[in-house]
């Protein structure tokens, strides 16, 4: 490689940093957030580097000891160790709220494809079951799934993703309905364009925007909601290490006095969430700078 | 008007079927079969399709759907298996404390929350506006249940400021006389000064962590909407006109904002109702929420799906005042409606 | 000239964006004599209406008056507070817009608007206020007043919201009027009504009027003065005959002659070719020069001086002798 090229590559180097330093002076709160993020992303995959103990490692002869340099978080009613359970948490929380967000952008943006570009009666059936599953409070029809299907992680992201279908439907078919009567498709078919390309090039740059929104959004409140049924036992169970059961353990703990066994999970779920809203938030500004 | 409201009334038959065919639809996803919920693991196989049979599990599909809602219409929501009542009455008689809470918890978001949306907009970028997001970024970051166990350590047991997570009352009071099921109100009609003091301390941390979460999307789109009439012809012409900025602020600019504010009020409130399940059991408070809680840990499916049921109708029924509202500010829909 | 009731000097306004502020008007400077109608015209994005919106203080949020002096009977209004500013406005001088519909609260009823300007500015309320707010309607020609007064804004057509608009403006008798374009979003017929209305008022309540607009046939029909704006200045103003007989800049001219082309000399003095530039990219020199049929090196140069053509007549060009030459020798326009 010749020393121009590295040269040039260098100057790129330093054109994108300032792009982005530049971006960051200007949203400092959105690049708080994906900071966070990214923060968290580190700690989930390295955390059996980074956590002093093993997730599941107990010391009996050290239960529910306050924070101190040894155990920095505390340990709790086993003798864990609540840092390095925080750590590993950053796993599953991660894992839920990805899956969760995956699978109700895949199936809600396949319904809403489809019932937007079929139309008829297929769109006003798919539409109504839309309707019926928005009719419920999120959270408790998430309850309802998680209840019917049985306390697991995959159980768990299924009724968070299952909740969250709507949203994505009704973006997805908003945007097919929005392109299907604009003269660009029409004059598309008229030509003689194949349907799936027409979709490919006309239609789908245009919806990426605010399914990607959402879904940031939706990112946290999956996190949110995650925790809150594994805190009623619907969701993921002992010992995995995950928030939300790691904060309903502390619920007789606060009245002991050893708060630091809730405190420092619940601590982490806030910021979890916290990095995702912002950046969704962040997001959204972009489009529409009114809202916030 | 009368004819709009009948007709949304009749519209809402259609949704509530379809809410029925959902949590029936739960009902039967149960991994194994409801019957083993019912019966003895050491039953015959003889008295298990006896009793699967008497439970019509037997029959198709469509014909147990139709069973299921001719019992709801009876109200038959199925009988609890932790309180072996039925889970109708169960539910009704704990409503009073969940609304008491879930009142003021909403009371509370819509006096903090809309000045602050109000002040945000209309010192867009400043310090209150800033204030309001993180305020707003905050309430919906930090989880409903640590919140309340980190305050109940703060409050209770680090200052004792506020009482124990007794309930709704101190168990050594007598709980006021039923009027309205709202304790705070029933003592004060009875002039029970100690009830009402002791009623209004154990509301205090819950209501504040309740109406904390809620108050953020209130703020925010208070905000929005205020934005969007301060920007807007009208507001300007009646700033023209001189009116005083009060005026023009108060009544312009906010009675249009009411419009996307009264629907997040409904919307907020089903988070209010997911919001109870966690922070009733926390504060040993004995409404819907704790019911679910101990429903869903003795596995009382019964009480979970009636629960699920009743919520949703409460929500759905508040999203039928909701458009009613609309029709009384709007006069636009209000026309529009009278005229098609 | 009598004594100007309105004299806006040297009046910059500014957008604020993130490459620092993007200048709209760049020194706007105008008279309104007592009982006259001053007409405003140019392209949009001349800056017309910012003008107005500046003198009332009605600016949107990212835009601020970052200069000059606007004195309203000697006063200079950019001094003022909120609350004196405030009444000021309403009282003193009004303002109708572009949007007649919009600009009615679509959730008042006619009467709830007007009982609030009733009561801030003349403590009326209750019989008094009604039997006011009836006559103004009356006033500016809307049939059945007392049913208009039940009305909201979407029973009532884009005229109607006009007249009501015209109505709350004039209903604690302000020295001055400012049109924005009052007419532009209605149709023909109903254009010509307000536009009597307005001469109407003008002749019975001695009402001052600055009316912006850019349909020079109104202008001709209605004004004493005009002031010719681009890109932030007034480029040439002067008594309506004069300008419309006997221009001075080659932007009015072409303005004017939005009609067929001449050919004089090698120059071509057409309608206005081009579009006025982004505001962010304010040419050098002579604003217009980009688009001047009769550029020369110096108008990117140097910004030309106001001139005074005749009595109350005065332009900004370097060359308005020439376009003078050109217009009275009938080869233009």
């Amino acid at each position: 490689m010749s020393a121009a090229v590295l040269v040039s590559q260098r100057a790129d180097a330093w054109r994108v940093l300032r792009t982005v330093g530049r971006w960051v002076r200007r949203n400092p709160i959105t690049a708080a957030g994906f900071a966070i993020i990214l923060a968290l992303i580190f700690i989930a995959l390295l955390a059996p580097l980074v956590a002093p103990y093993g997730a599941d490692e107990l010391d009996p002869s050290n239960v529910l000891a306050a924070p101190s340099s040894s155990h920095l978080f505390g340990t709790g009613n086993f003798g864990e160790d609540i840092f390095s359970r925080v750590l590993y948490g950053a796993r599953y929380d991660l894992l839920i709220g990805f899956g969760a967000v995956a699978i109700g952008l895949v199936i809600g943006c396949a319904i809403g494809a489809f019932a937007g570009f079929v139309g008829g009666a297929v769109d006003e059936i798919w539409m109504r079951i839309m309707d019926m599953l928005s009719a419920f409070p999120g959270f408790i029809l998430a309850m309802g799934i998680a209840g019917a299907l049985g306390p697991s992680l995959r159980n768990l992201i299924v009724a968070i993703s299952l909740v969250n279908v709507p949203i994505y439907a009704r973006l997805m078919r908003g945007s097919f309905l929005v392109v299907k009567r604009s003269q660009y498709a029409t004059a598309a078919v008229g030509v003689g364009a194949p349907p799936l390309r027409i979709l490919r090039w006309h239609l789908l740059p245009n919806t990426w925007t605010p399914i990607f929104v959402q879904a940031t959004l939706q990112f946290g409140y999956a996190i949110l909601d995650a925790a809150g049924l594994s805190f009623i036992g619907l969701g993921v169970r002992l010992p995995t290490p995950e928030w939300g059961v790691m904060v309903s353990l502390g619920i007789e703990r606060i009245v002991s006095g050893e708060w630091w066994v809730s405190f420092f999970p619940g601590l982490a779920i806030a910021v979890a969430v916290m990095g995702f809203n912002l950046v969704g938030d962040g997001l959204r500004d972009l489009i529409d700078p009114r809202r916030r | 008007m009368t004819f709009y409201a009948a007709r949304r009334l009749v519209l809402l038959v259609p949704v509530l079927l379809g809410v029925t065919l959902v949590t029936f639809a739960l009902t039967r996803v149960i991994p194994g079969n409801p019957i083993d919920q019912l019966i003895s693991p050491l039953a015959s196989p003889a008295e298990r399709t006896q009793l699967i049979h008497e439970h019509g599990l037997d029959q198709p599909f469509y014909v147990q759907y139709v069973d299921y809602v001719r019992d709801l219409l009876h109200g038959d929501l199925g009988t609890s298996f932790t309180t072996s009542q039925p889970v109708l009455h169960d539910l009704t008689s704990r409503f009073a404390a969940t609304f008491e809470l879930t009142l003021y918890a909403m009371l509370v978001a819509l006096i903090v929350g809309i000045p602050l949306g109000i002040a945000a907009a209309v010192r867009q970028g400043r310090l209150v506006d800033h204030v309001s997001r993180i305020l707003a970024v905050s309430g919906i970051a930090l989880p409903v249940f640590w919140l309340s166990l980190t305050l109940l350590y703060v409050f209770f047991l680090r200052l004792h400021w506020l009482p124990a997570p007794y309930g709704r009352i101190d168990p050594s009071l007598e709980t006021p006389r039923h009027i309205t099921g709202l304790y705070t109100i029933d003592s004060l009609f009875t002039g029970d000064w100690a009830a009402f003091r002791s009623s209004a301390e154990a509301l205090i941390l819950p209501v504040g962590v309740l109406a904390f979460g809620v108050m953020a999307p209130i703020a925010r789109i208070t905000r929005s909407g205020m934005l969007e009439a301060l920007e807007s012809d009208y507001v300007r012409a009646a700033r023209s006109l001189g009116l005083p900025d009060r005026t023009v602020v108060l009544r312009h600019a906010f009675r249009n904002a009411a419009l996307p504010l009264i629907t997040m009020i409904a919307v907020v409130y089903g988070y209010l109702l997911g919001g109870v399940v966690l922070v009733e059991q926390i504060f040993a408070w004995p409404g819907l929420g704790r019911y679910v809680f101990n429903a869903i840990t003795s596995s009382d499916y019964p009480s979970v799906q009636g629960f699920i049921l009743y919520a949703t109708t409460i929500y759905v029924l508040l999203f039928l005042v909701v458009d009613l509202l609309y029709l009384a500010i709007d006069p636009r829909i209000r026309h529009a409606r009278a005229g098609g | 000239m009598t004594e100007p009731i309105l004299e806006v000097r040297g009046l910059r306004t500014a957008f604020s964006s993130h490459d620092g502020p993007v200048p709209v008007l760049d020194g706007v400077d105008f008279q309104v004599a007592d009982g006259e109608i001053l007409g405003l015209v140019g392209e949009s994005g001349s800056g017309k209406t910012i003008t107005a919106l500046s003198v009332l203080q009605l600016l949107p949020a990212a835009a601020q008056v970052t200069g000059g002096e606007i004195l309203f009977r000697g006063e200079n209004l950019l001094e003022l507070d909120r609350k004196q500013m405030n009444r000021v406005r309403g009282a003193d001088i009004s303002m109708i817009f572009q949007n007649p519909r919009g600009s009615l609260n679509p959730l008042y009823r006619v009467e709830k608007t007007l009982e609030q300007v009733l009561w801030t500015h003349r403590r009326l309320r209750g019989g008094a206020a009604r039997t006011v707010a009836i006559e103004l309607l009356a006033d500016v020609g809307l049939p059945d007043p007392r049913s208009v007064l039940r009305r909201y804004p979407h029973e009532l057509s884009g005229g109607m919201c006009q007249r009501v608009m015209i109505a709350y403006a004039l209903a604690s008798n302000p020295r001055l009027l400012i049109a924005d374009e009052p007419t532009t979003a209605l149709d023909v017929t109903v254009q010509l009504q307000i536009i009597e209305l307005l001469g109407r008022l003008r002749r019975e309540h001695g009402l001052t009027l600055v009316l912006i607009t850019h349909n020079l046939s109104v202008v001709a029909e209605l004004c004493d003065r005009v002031g010719v704006m681009y890109l932030g200045r007034i480029v040439e103003q002067g008594p309506v005959l004069d300008i419309f007989d006997a221009p001075r800049h080659p932007y009015t001219v072409g303005l004017l002659g939005s009609r067929p082309t001449v050919h004089v000399e090698g120059d071509e003095l057409r309608a206005i070719p081009g579009q006025v530039p982004d505001l962010r990219n304010r040419p050098s020199g002579c604003v217009f020069h980009p688009r001047c049929p009769l550029v020369r090196p110096v108008c990117s140069e140097r910004a030309p001086a106001r001139e005074t053509v005749a009595e109350g007549h005065d332009v900004e060009c370097h060359f308005w002798r020439k376009v003078a030459g050109l217009v009275e020798t009938g080869r233009v326009a």
